[in-house]
């Protein structure tokens, strides 16, 4: 590890606390309600990187293959929980299986190539490439499932006209929802495709930075940024392709009917009359 | 060509037996007497509770569901629009169930039938509520190897003397290919005008039977 960083005192960190009382008082003076939840996400903020740093220490420390691995599918599947929060409204089991077996095939498949053929780490569970470079993919690819979910949902519910429409007219349910899918594809690529094109000129990624600030070269940065990237471009629209052409599925019965007021979208029920 | 035995859909509507042979029959009832959710089930959008419907003496259970609808295509109430031109709308149906493309001539032609006065290249989000709907009508009247339309309200948007001649000549071409009808309509004088046969469903509806105890 790089040691050349500026180091600096707790006192120091805690001055950086005065911003946190600033906000407070902006709060408590303008009588937003927000106060407690400040003091809580702050305090959070601090125990869990406390926390975080301890255990790097000793996981840096002491490099072991199966404490990467466990920590990988930690991240992993408190990912996968962060997804079925976000989704609203709440989805059923079955959608959850396919967000979590998607999750799992496209980071652990994007993962694997980035670790041992662009990286090539020695040994491979190097926890210190492997874990921080981990946590951005798996973190960005929560973002776009999350997009996914949400959009596919959504889409299946505004366009259900269209999809029933494509099916009298001799359409499969794959032809049928599309338009759908690859609309939700897209929403859910769109987020990564920005940061790519803001990248440099507007703001300087965190990784990019926090190399800067360790010491390491300008360029040296780049070369990890930019695979990085590329490594979260290539994961996120493999596990959002593996998670959509799994779950538009599920709004089909075998006989091709449309099954999305059988589902559980708000407000819509089980179709039987129509006139 | 359709019959239907024992056909129950729960709190909906119990038939015990309904042949529909008729070339053009036309589906009255009360609102809520299951007069749409007839046609879903003929086209095979939902399952009855219980009971079988055979077309050509086969339960339709056992013909795969894509094949059916090339052969039975249903309209549904309100027109659906796919983003794109009217060509690209009127040309969807024929390439959703496998059918040879239409020339541009043979669209304007099925346009001018049906008094659609537009361009090919209109977006179809410029067409008024009557124009979406003949649009719609002439995207299935394009689909020649359907054997039956089913039609849910075919005129609600059109005016009568519109509904006079869309109808007239929809029904015409499709006598002319042996294509059988069955529609939903409120409209009584369309009925009476073009139907071979009327069915009232408010006899088969469970809801209208237990309004009227």
């Amino acid at each position: 590890m790089e040691d050349n960083a500026l180091d600096f005192t707790l006192w120091q960190v805690g001055l950086a606390y005065i911003f946190l009382l600033i906000v407070l008082l902006i709060v408590h003076l303008k009588k937003i309600p927000r106060k407690k939840f400040l003091i809580i996400s702050s305090l959070r903020m601090t125990l869990q990187l406390i926390i975080v740093g301890y255990v790097l220490v000793y996981v840096l420390d002491n490099p072991n293959p199966f404490i990467t691995s466990g920590i990988i599918l930690i991240m992993l599947t408190f990912a996968i929980f962060n997804v079925y929060q976000r989704t609203k409204p709440t989805i059923k089991l079955d959608l959850k299986k396919m967000i979590a077996l998607a999750m799992l095939i496209g980071v652990s498949i994007n993962l694997i190539y980035f670790m041992f053929v662009i990286l090539q780490l020695d040994p491979w569970y190097d926890p210190q490439y492997f874990i921080p470079v981990s946590g951005m993919i798996i973190g960005k690819t929560m973002t776009g499932v999350s997009l996914g979910v949400n959009n596919l949902l959504t889409g299946m519910k505004d366009k259900k006209d269209q999809v029933e429409g494509a099916l009298m007219l001799g359409a499969s349910p794959k032809i049928a929802a599309k338009s759908i899918v690859n609309d939700a594809f897209d929403e859910a690529m769109l987020p990564t495709m920005n940061a790519m094109i803001g990248m440099g000129i507007v703001f300087l990624p965190g990784m990019m930075t926090g190399q800067i600030i360790a010491g390491q070269s300008p360029l040296v940065a780049v070369k990890y940024q930019l695979s990085v990237m590329l490594g979260v471009l290539g994961t996120v629209a493999v596990t959002v392709l593996i998670f959509l052409h799994l779950a538009y599925k599920i709004f089909f019965n075998e006989r091709q009917q449309f099954l999305l007021t059988k589902r559980d979208l708000p407000k819509e029920k089980q179709p039987v009359r129509y006139d | 060509m359709l019959r239907l035995e024992n056909i129950v859909v729960k709190g909906v509507l119990e038939i015990d037996a309904l042949t529909l042979e008729e070339n053009i029959i036309s589906i009255e009832g009360q609102s809520g007497s299951g007069k749409s959710t007839i046609l879903r089930l003929l086209n095979n959008l939902d399952t009855p509770t219980s009971g079988t419907i055979y077309f050509h003496d086969k339960d339709i259970m056992k013909i795969d569901s894509l094949q059916l609808r090339k052969q039975i295509v249903m309209l549904p109430q309100s027109a659906v629009l796919f983003d794109g031109t009217i060509r690209d709308n009127l040309l969807i149906g024929l390439t959703y169930s496998g059918q040879e493309q239409a020339t541009d001539e043979e669209l304007e032609k099925i346009l001018a039938d049906l008094w659609v006065h537009k361009k090919l290249d209109t977006s179809v989000h410029d067409l008024s509520g009557g124009e979406q709907q003949r649009m719609a009508l002439a995207r299935i009247l394009l689909l020649k190897e359907a054997e039956v339309y089913l039609l849910d309200e075919p005129s609600s948007d059109l005016d009568d003397r519109t509904t006079d001649h869309v109808l007239d000549t929809f029904f015409s071409q499709a006598k002319e290919r042996n294509q059988q009808i069955i529609m939903v309509t409120h409209d009584t004088s369309v009925s009476r005008k073009f139907a071979d046969t009327v069915i009232n469903m408010d006899k088969y509806s469970k809801q209208i039977k237990n309004g009227d105890e």
